[in-house]
């Protein structure tokens, strides 16, 4: 799950901290496999943004993967 | 799935049985491959195939007697294949090829051939291609034995002088004009010096063979018909000494294998008889459907007693069926989608079960199957595939092995239709008793919400001693996912209810939920809507079939409900159609896509399933399960409910309606239960508000039925954002991205204020949990 953060620009922001996002340590988890992975995120209150193509993309073929296990 | 259960599976599935040809030639050649070959002109390959059983391909190309010929699926149309002439086809275009042989280091245990016939020819061949010394006795002047009968233009001598060339290259000494029987050749003295001795000396020679064995308690010679071993130890003995005068080249070659085996197995002090396999001439099991096979007599060759030409072998060679099975793998969409058959498929659920470590390979194919049956009712010796499966998906329930993603939907949309939103058990208005009730089921209170009521009223008015209304679901989902304590629970939720009914017969109009319910409970008066309407009357209405055709469909799980084929068949006819039988119905129907949840689990099989049965007729179809309907409209086939009928809505716009959206389906679900409960009981219900008020594009609405996200779910998460102000902002669009996590899977959503309520743009989710 490397390259999560490739997009350019980053325009999202945080609205309660008024806050663009940068990238952090995020945990994911599914069936008892829990792995750390570079997201982006608010640097303020650590809210998690998990962009569309990540989420149908590599983590759906993680699930996949994780469920097949 | 134990490995004795896997066997006994395995070995139910045919479709790895030899041809009757094959099994039916004492050596197993192997016809359909030769008969391939030569329809694609590599003679080459042919031969290889022949010669890798025979030893003496070019003798057995001219003199073969052909026993293969006997059990040729063709004789049951005309005539059988002509095998050996396309065997002398290889022959004669290759026979002459150099011979490539490879031996191994050559071995200290030495053999005896006694005879040099075919047979005792083909032990000689058979050891010494293994790297054992082979010294043949001959009592003649030449090899070959009796098929030096056949004249030369039956079998060319030049022929068989390049068959045996291959003697040239093993190690065989070929010792002619050698009687063995007496004096220094005495049977004694050659076993004495010989690690095992093979007497192959033909018929006549029997007396004289007995003479030899006068010292054995027999006092005669003895074979053992299954190792060709005699009474002597390390004496074997075959051919027409063993067969007699009805001996064929064939047979002798045969014997020739079968002591070449034991010889082996005697050397290396290995069991004679453990696991030898098929030897010899057999019939095999192999079931052929010849039916649409087209009749055209065996080919003849231009000129008797010449080969074919190129063009006659490859037409003959066209004849052959090539036999195989594949009786279910015909007709179903999911077992060809795995490009193999249940003999394969077995073994591979059972590895994917008995996996501990490592990847779970088979998981689709197990939750793909539709559990129809189907392959049970055409399979020869009844192999059904869905229970393998359902068998295989409980297991991985039960060992927390089944994949959560796979049936978590209609999981979920189960426990909707069983929750207070859709659950409903009453006496008829006005009553405090049932001698029926009628139990619609989810699905055709999720397409058909107003059906529901009209028949229900339609019930109330003609049902003495009250008609009962149970909403709910039947606990499928739960059955064909493999959750087999759900479908318990469930079934004993429906007992329940039924018990505070007063426990009367119930009247179903789906038949998955007849099924489930017999299933579940296995003395429950329970009895199809349709044969319950066919057996009392319609309702009076004006009925516009015009004669029109319909073609039926049968639902895969009322398969062998014979009473309900009628009875829907008969509602038609009264409806004023005329009834078309599709290819494969009644007890041979095929499932309509959403049988086992296969449309979960793999949604391109289930489209190729809907896409398979919905091209089999022109006519617009007729069903009598609202999913079966449901999924032929969704690929664009004009399709009826059996409903549409009996209401006399039989246009344009009930047989072209697509399937409401999953959103749609629980809400009609629920609106039907609130309606039901003012209009009928006349009870006051509030309304259930949703949380925040959406608006959502057309766009967004195919968006989420493509990834199963239900208005309810963004409704969630909307809330959520806006209560916690948890939310992103894209400054580009200025539209609120934001997620909420009710259960198992994450929701994303994109949206915006609109008005009083809000308008959504987009939505994904994953199941991988944000933990920090």
């Amino acid at each position: 799950m490397k390259d999560n953060t490739a997009q350019s620009d980053m325009n999202i922001i945080c609205v309660k901290c008024n806050a663009v996002l940068t990238i952090g340590k995020v945990t994911l988890a599914y069936m008892g496999n829990s792995f750390p992975v570079d997201l982006y995120k608010c640097p303020q209150c650590g809210l998690v943004y998990i962009p569309e193509d990540l989420a149908l993309g590599k983590m759906n073929m993680a699930e996949k993967a994780l469920e097949d296990k | 799935m134990d490995q004795e259960r896997l066997y006994e599976l395995e070995s139910m599935c045919i479709q790895e049985c030899p041809p009757g040809c094959t099994a039916g030639c004492p050596v197993h050649v192997d016809v359909r491959g030769i008969v391939t070959a030569v329809r694609k002109g590599d003679y080459p390959a042919g031969f290889a195939i022949l010669r890798k059983t025979v030893p003496f391909p070019g003798i057995i190309s001219r003199i073969c007697t052909e026993p293969c010929k006997n059990s040729c699926k063709r004789n049951e149309l005309d005539e059988s294949i002509e095998v050996r002439q396309l065997e002398r086809s290889c022959s004669d275009k290759c026979g002459s090829a150099e011979q490539k042989i490879l031996l191994p280091p050559l071995k200290s245990q030495k053999i005896a051939v006694i005879g040099a016939g075919l047979s005792g020819l083909t032990v000689a061949a058979d050891m010494a291609g293994k790297g054992f010394p082979v010294a043949i006795f001959e009592a003649g002047n030449g090899i070959g034995g009796s098929i030096l009968e056949f004249s030369e233009e039956i079998l060319p001598r030049g022929l068989m002088e390049s068959d045996f060339s291959i003697f040239d290259k093993l190690p065989v000494e070929i010792k002619l004009n050698a009687a063995a029987g007496k004096d220094e050749l005495s049977l004694e003295l050659i076993s004495n010096e010989y690690d095992a001795v093979y007497i192959g000396t033909g018929y006549e020679s029997r007396t004289a063979a007995d003479s030899w064995f006068s010292g054995t308690p027999e006092k005669r010679l003895v074979i053992d018909s299954g190792t060709l071993l005699t009474n002597i130890p390390k004496v074997f003995a075959g051919g027409s000494l063993r067969t007699g005068e009805s001996r064929t080249a064939v047979d002798s070659i045969s014997d020739g294998k079968i002591a070449a085996n034991s010889i082996n197995r005697f050397l290396q002090n290995a069991s004679l008889t453990a696991s030898r396999g098929k030897e010899g001439s057999y019939n095999s099991i192999l079931y052929t459907d010849i039916s649409g096979v087209k009749t055209s007599p065996a080919v003849k060759a231009y000129e008797t007693g010449r080969g074919y030409s190129e063009d006659e072998a490859r037409r003959e060679a066209e004849r052959c069926i090539l036999c195989q099975c594949l009786e279910c793998v015909k007709k179903c969409e999911y077992l060809a989608n795995y490009k193999a058959y249940p003999k394969k498929y077995v073994r591979e659920v059972y590895n994917n079960l008995s996996i501990v470590m490592g990847i779970h390979h088979a998981n689709r194919m197990i939750n793909s199957c539709a559990l129809c049956g189907l392959c049970k009712e055409l399979c020869p010796n009844s192999l059904d595939m869905g229970e393998v499966c359902i068998d295989a998906r409980r297991l991985m329930v039960d060992r927390g092995k089944m994949p959560p993603s796979t049936h978590d939907f209609p999981l979920r949309d189960m426990a909707f239709s069983n929750s207070e939103s859709f659950l409903l058990s009453k006496h008829q208005p006005g009553m405090n008793s049932s001698s029926i009730v009628f139990f619609p089921g989810c699905q055709l209170g999720a397409t058909y919400p107003s059906y529901v009521k009209k028949i229900y009223e339609f019930l109330c008015e003609k049902t003495e001693g009250g008609i009962g209304l149970m909403l709910g679901c039947c606990g499928a989902p739960a059955f064909w996912g493999g959750q087999q304590k759900l479908f318990e629970d469930t079934i004993s939720g429906f007992s329940e209810r039924l018990k505070s009914l007063g426990n009367p017969s119930v009247v179903t109009a789906c038949p998955s939920c007849s099924y489930m319910l017999k299933l579940g409970i296995p003395d429950l008066k329970i009895e199809s809507l349709w044969s319950y309407l066919d057996r009392t009357g319609l309702p009076e209405i004006s009925r516009n079939g015009s004669g029109r055709k319909l073609a039926v469909h049968d639902s895969c799980v009322s398969r062998y409900d014979k009473d309900l084929h009628e009875s829907v068949r008969s509602i038609i006819r009264k409806s004023g159609f005329e009834v078309e039988e599709l290819p494969g119905n009644r007890e041979k129907t095929t499932c309509c896509g959403y049988g086992g949840l296969m449309i979960y689990a793999d949604r391109e099989v289930a489209r190729r399933v809907i896409g398979r049965r919905i091209n089999e007729s022109e006519s617009d179809y007729i069903s009598y399960c609202s999913m079966c309907r449901d999924n032929f409209a969704s690929q664009g086939k004009r399709s009826y409910h059996i409903l549409d009928l009996i209401f006399s809505e039989t246009d344009d716009s009930s047989a072209t309606m697509k399937m409401p959206g999953l959103s749609q389906r629980q809400e009609s679900r629920a609106r039907l239960k609130t309606s039901l409960l003012r209009e009928l009981w006349g009870e006051e219900v509030k309304d259930e508000l949703p949380e925040v008020k959406l608006t959502i594009p057309e766009r967004v609405q195919s968006i989420m039925e493509d990834r199963m996200i239900l208005a309810s779910d963004i409704s969630k998460v909307v809330a959520y954002a806006e209560n916690t102000g948890n939310r992103f902002k894209n400054t580009l669009t200025g539209n609120y991205i934001a997620y909420f996590q009710p259960q198992r899977v994450t929701y994303w959503v994109e949206y915006s204020p609109d008005g009083d309520s809000f308008l959504i743009h987009n939505t994904y989710s994953h199941r991988l949990e944000i933990t920090d």
